[in-house]
């Protein structure tokens, strides 16, 4: 099983005070950045599109392409902005990366800021996350007093600053554009595209705005040759990644596989569903992409195969439910956390989600009517593909994938005039076996 | 946009719901389907505002963008500019875009109150129709027994603008407005998601002098005003086309009345002028048209001495008689008057007085001044060498001389605020310190001593960094008539840079009543009393043998000559004493004079002093034309017909017929007439002295500071009153100096002039001198003229107090 788990950014994790600098430097730490200040910018960007690296953060955009868009001629400062809001529900790599290992992300910002040419690097971390941004801000220190960070670095002639800016606790902001309106000092509220940050992006400055993993995921491209990146993973989803399985699962935690890896894999790999259980349905990649069952359990872990199963790549939040949990529940929840997060710029957002909760609320209670199911449906379409941002489309993968697979679920409430499950058996301290 | 310039802009070919249509490069769908007559539903769109694409309610399909590729989703239309060979299905022809904007006006009135009989917007709510032509009739929210989201209602926001945040659709329009065009970002979208509402610093009122902007283009009826919310329903008002008179701005506004009573106030729609914005004072300073004071018949003074009701016919007969036997009559028509009434003025001294003992000016003159106006401004308009709004905009600088836009004249602040945001427009302005006003137009000081300003216009003509050029605008106010040859040192600047300049006074009627002669050395037209075939000219149009060859006394030697009896008589129109250059001394004359007829709407110290006292009609009452500071005439009608009311033109006449003469007009419309008859001088124009005409002014002694002042927008000015919530949102008066004179003097001071003295809070302003003090000119009291001193004078000091 050489393949199975590809452990990089997880494969220190382990060591004794792995977040240390001395620790990290022993296990080769920062060598790659070295090698990179001796090469040309260009060529850097060059290594990491041919190394195939696709954004990390869930859509999946090519990074070296991103890159490629900052526009060297414009006079204005450039801008790294690691986006590390971590906030989508069933999402966990980030934070435990910041928080075991922060200098593979200080190194990743000094070689993407070197080869975009900015001399100026931010660090957005969400808010509620004290601890992570107390270690990122020490990591950060110790770079600067080893001299990987400030002016001329290692006699390179090359500057860099970096701030870790910690975000007030909005979802929102993890969107880039409301992310860079927070880092400016103002409301966290999505921007009008065009213009696009990599041309009018922080202080209306050429920006590139990259996921965490993408940014840590540099060094070892660097170190190790593109090649070596896109040896792993499959055709068009080059690389490794964090899964993160958590819910109804012997074993949750961080898994570092190749991208096409399957669940099945790595339920086998993280001990199987709870004892007793049999799995009901999972996301590939948070909430916001819709849910899939057991029937999806060998689809490749890839952008492409996941999209074709209906669903998103996503960031490979890997949330189990097993037999026990409600399906419109756990909806319900997800929805909750949508109308509470919404920004209210736009109307389908603000309101839709508004209006979601309720209708859920019903049907949850079973005091709801068939008809709601198809208003439910109808509402996700007017939401889907018209809200300013991607907050209200993600908000409609739950409900429409839901239904999808489970719409007798739904009718069950009605009939049985209220939810059918026993709430404490899905939890985790509910008796082994109860149903 | 006129003709010629789109003509040189590339046009841009699309398809909307089948129909081609071009359009320049740059516009947005949504108003290129308006030229094809579809009306894409919108709420957050204002095409004066930047997109921001929040509502959602114009979604359209594009099945081609321009480069062969559909959009994968419905697009804003308010967002996306046109591109060449793009394909847009709007809700006519696609069924995606109709069901996209019924799904968004569903979602928006989910939590929108049901509250329409009662709501003020009812019956001209851009929700309400939208939800009519793009939504549908039943409610599935409340068929799924959906619960609104609620709010206490309505919070003050300001002292004049409530909010009934239940209704608000957070489209932003207000919070855009405040923040770009106003430059008065003091209101905010606070929260999220559906409890997102509009808000205000907790320690930051919503301090604004184009608030009421807000409350007409909201969209919905969550932005009232604490003045006409619950008044009227928009169904049993008229409107009548109006123009603002409260400053020289011009600015097209709609007057919304019901059974002979003004309820509002909008703005109108003018590109030209003020575009679609106007001031809070142009909105709801209308209030002075019903107070209690208001003069509704002729009065004459008794033997008694009580002034008691008279008929028109005796009052017109009484201030004949009086006039006659008074000897030499001085006129002061003062600066409020439509052009027809201030002909009007211009023909009764001249025709039934024989006089040219008139000037219009009823605040702080200067001789100066008087030959400035003939050769630089009279005849000077759109076309004839002055600036206009437009070339604001076009202008790579503006340069403002003893002139405060935000306060003097709001309308041209908006534009110059848009110019220099929009246009990258330089403004300069010569002025004591740096305003919040001059920030807003992203301007840039140069230091000028109260009375200093001539020096330093002067060498502005040899700084590198103020680039005056044939594009440059220079912008002079009426406060520079008492600053010594500062207004010279302008016309010079002008000349030597090729700038266009204009002279910007406070009144809505000043540049009509020059314009119309009522000056003592300047006849209508723009024709020089020293000119002997200007004179010929007029003696001509008016029918009568000949006038007087010598220039008449102005407003301030009319004073004199009252007080040392060689002027017996004086015909007052809207004239306040306390305005004037010498309150005290106005007010002597006016006892001293033997005969003193008053036209005015109000009662004021003037009519309770005058022999016979007319009331004529205000802006309301009566047709007429006020011609703004670019010289462009603005013509209104009335809103109101068949009132008692007669306009200044008909009192005129109606006394110079009791007199013998006949001014040729009795009516507004006949004045006009006469008016447009007459026409303008095609002689030559008077010319500047090169040296100024000499001007006595006491300047600060060494313990002294040096007064600086202006009236702000929104003061104790009679012409708002009777508008208590507006009054709330003046400003606090306070009197700024250097921080070196701030930090001796405490947290109030005592300012000591020849007239009085007046106490106020003390405010830093930074880039002030320490031998200059600036405070308003009529926020307390009777006004620093009548309380304090003169501007530009010396004043003493005194710290302390709390």
């Amino acid at each position: 099983m050489a393949d199975t788990l590809t452990p990089v950014l997880t494969a220190d994790w382990a060591d004794e005070q792995s977040w240390k600098l001395a620790t990290y430097e022993r296990n080769g730490g920062y060598r790659a950045m070295r090698k990179a200040l001796t090469m040309a910018p260009d060529d850097i960007v060059t290594a990491v599109k041919d190394s195939g690296l696709r954004g990390r953060g869930g859509a999946g955009f090519p990074t070296g392409m991103k890159w490629g868009f900052i526009p060297q001629d414009n006079p204005n400062p450039k801008y790294l902005v690691v986006n590390a809001d971590e906030s989508e529900p069933g999402t966990c790599k980030d934070i435990p990366l910041m928080m075991a290992t922060p200098h593979t992300l200080v190194e990743g910002v000094i070689i993407s800021s070197f080869a975009i040419r900015a001399h100026q690097a931010f660090i957005y971390i969400r808010g509620e996350v004290v601890h992570v941004i107390r270690r990122v801000q020490a990591a950060v220190a110790e770079a600067y007093a080893a001299g990987h960070l400030g002016k001329n670095i290692h006699g390179s002639g090359y500057d860099l600053d970096v701030v870790v800016h910690a975000g007030a606790g909005a979802y929102i902001c993890g969107e880039e554009t409301a992310l860079l309106e927070g880092l400016e000092g103002r409301r966290g509220q999505p921007r009008l595209r065009p213009p696009f940050p990599a041309v009018a992006g922080l202080y209306a400055s050429p920006t590139v705005i990259n996921n965490v993993e993408s940014i840590a995921s540099v060094p070892s491209i660097i170190g190790n040759g593109a090649d070596w990146f896109a040896s792993m993973g499959t055709e068009k989803s080059k690389g490794f990644g964090i899964f993160s399985l958590s819910g109804h699962i012997a074993r949750p935690g961080q898994y570092e596989a190749p991208l096409g890896t399957t669940l099945r894999t790595l339920i086998d790999l993280a001990g199987g569903i709870r004892h007793g259980h049999e799995l009901k349905f999972w996301t590939p990649g948070g909430s916001s992409t819709p849910i899939l069952t057991d029937e999806h359990l060998d689809v490749p872990l890839d952008f492409e195969a996941v999209g074709a199963a209906g669903s998103m790549l996503g960031t490979r939040a890997l949330q189990i439910f097993d037999d026990t949990t409600c399906v419109v529940r756990a909806v319900l929840r997800w929805t909750e956390f949508y109308k509470h997060e919404s920004c209210g710029k736009c109307t389908p957002c603000r309101e839709g989600t508004y209006w979601l909760v309720q209708v859920l609320t019903n049907l949850e209670k079973g005091v709801g009517r068939e008809e709601d199911l198809e208003i439910l449906l109808d509402q996700c379409d007017n939401i889907l593909g018209r809200a300013f941002c991607a907050l209200g489309d993600g908000a409609t993968s739950p409900i429409t994938s839901s239904i999808q697979y489970f719409r007798d679920e739904y009718l069950q409430h009605l009939s049985n005039g209220g939810c059918p499950f026993d709430p404490v058996a899905s939890t985790l301290f509910a008796a082994e076996g109860a149903r | 946009m006129t003709t010629s310039e789109i003509a040189k802009t590339d046009l841009v070919t699309l398809t909307i719901d089948g129909v081609q249509v071009s359009v320049p490069a740059g516009t947005l769908v949504i108003r290129a389907a308006e030229q094809i007559g579809v009306q894409i539903p919108r709420f957050c769109d204002h095409p004066l505002l930047d997109p921001v694409g929040a509502c959602r309610q114009c979604l359209v399909d594009v099945p081609d963008a321009g480069n062969g590729r559909p959009m994968p989703k419905p697009q804003a239309s308010c967002t996306i500019p046109v591109a060449e060979g793009m394909v847009v299905n709007t809700q006519v022809t696609s069924e995606v875009a109709d069901k996209a904007q019924q799904g968004i006006m569903e979602f928006l009135l989910i939590n929108h109150p049901l509250d329409c009989p009662v709501c003020d917007k009812g019956g001209e709510c851009p929700l309400q129709n939208q939800a009519m032509s793009n939504g549908r009739g039943e409610s599935r929210f409340a068929a799924s027994g959906g619960v609104k989201r609620t709010f206490p209602k309505p919070i003050n926001i300001s002292a004049q603008v409530l909010l009934d945040r239940e209704r608000c659709v957070l489209c932003a329009r207000c919070t855009r407005f405040s923040e770009q065009i106003a430059g008065d970002p003091f209101i905010e979208m606070l929260e999220r998601g559906a409890l997102q509402q509009v808000g205000i610093y907790e320690k930051e009122p919503f301090e604004s002098y184009f608030s009421g902007n807000t409350i007409q283009i909201c969209p919905v009826g969550a932005l009232t005003s604490a003045d006409y919310r619950f008044r009227s329903r928009p169904f049993d008002l008229v409107s009548t086309p109006g123009i603002a008179e409260h400053d020289a701005c011009g600015a097209a506004i709609r007057v919304d009345h019901r059974r002979g009573v003004v309820m509002r106030r909008l703005a109108g729609n003018d590109p030209d002028v003020n575009e679609e914005w106007i001031s809070d004072k142009d909105r709801f300073a209308f209030g002075y048209l019903r107070t209690d004071d208001r003069l509704s018949y002729p009065r004459v003074r008794d033997e008694d001495g009580e002034l008691r009701p008279a008929s028109w016919p005796e009052a017109f007969a009484v201030a004949a008689r009086g006039l006659a036997a008074a000897g030499a009559t001085g006129v002061l028509p003062g600066g409020r008057l439509t052009a027809e009434d201030a002909f009007a003025y211009s023909t009764f001294a001249r025709v039934a007085l024989g006089t040219h003992d008139i000037d219009f000016r009823a605040r702080p003159l200067s001789a100066e001044e008087a030959d400035f106006l003939a050769a630089e401004v009279v005849l000077r308009g759109p076309g004839n060498g002055g600036p206009t709004y437009a070339d604001l905009d076009a202008a790579d600088s503006v340069l403002l001389v003893g002139l405060e836009p935000e306060d003097e004249a709001g309308t041209l602040f908006l534009r110059l605020r848009k110019a220099n945001r929009k246009h990258r427009t330089r403004v300069w302005s010569v002025a004591p310190f740096a305003t919040d006003g001059l920030r807003k137009m992203g301007g840039s000081l140069v230091p000028a001593h109260p009375g200093g300003e001539a020096d330093v216009i002067s060498g502005l003509a040899h700084r590198q960094d103020v680039e005056l050029g044939s594009t440059s605008v220079i912008l002079v106010g009426e406060r520079m008539a008492v600053s010594p040859g500062a207004l010279t040192a302008v016309a010079h600047l002008a000349r030597t840079t090729g700038a266009k300049l204009a002279w910007v006074p406070r009144r809505a009627g000043d540049r009509g009543a020059v314009e119309t002669g009522c000056l003592p050395h300047l006849l209508p037209g723009g024709r020089p009393v020293s000119d002997a075939s200007a004179r010929v000219d007029a003696a001509a149009a008016w029918g009568i043998d000949g006038l007087p060859d010598r220039p008449g006394r102005d407003a301030d030697a009319i004073v004199k000559a009252v007080a040392d009896g060689s002027v017996g008589g004086l015909v007052v129109g809207g004239v306040d004493p306390d305005d004037t250059a010498d309150p005290a001394a106005f007010r002597a004359a006016l006892e001293a004079a033997r005969f003193v007829v008053a036209l005015e709407q109000r009662e004021t110290d003037v009519t309770r002093t005058a022999d016979v006292v007319f009331p004529v009609a205000p802006v309301t009452d009566k047709p007429g034309t006020f011609v703004n500071w670019e010289g462009r005439p603005r013509e209104f009608e009335a809103a109101f017909v068949n009132t008692n009311a007669l306009p200044d033109a008909r009192v005129l006449a109606g006394i110079a017929e009791e007199l013998g003469a006949n001014l040729g007009f009795r009516t507004s419309a006949e004045a006009h007439q006469r008016m447009v008859e007459m026409g303008a001088w095609d002689g030559d124009r008077a010319t500047l002295p090169e040296t100024p005409a000499a001007a006595t002014v006491s300047g600060p002694s060494a313990d002294q500071v040096a007064l600086s002042t202006w009236k702000l927008m929104l003061d104790n000015g009679s012409m708002q009153d009777g508008q208590k919530y507006l009054r709330a949102t003046a400003r606090t008066p306070v009197c700024r100096v250097s921080p070196t004179a701030a930090a001796a003097l405490g947290e109030m001071v005592t300012l000591e002039g020849d007239r009085g003295s007046v106490t106020l809070p003390v405010e830093v302003a930074d880039d002030l001198p320490d031998d200059v003090a600036w405070v308003p000119a009529n926020s307390t009291g009777n006004g620093v003229l009548a309380d304090l001193a003169s501007p530009g004078s010396g004043v003493h000091l005194k710290g302390g107090g709390r």
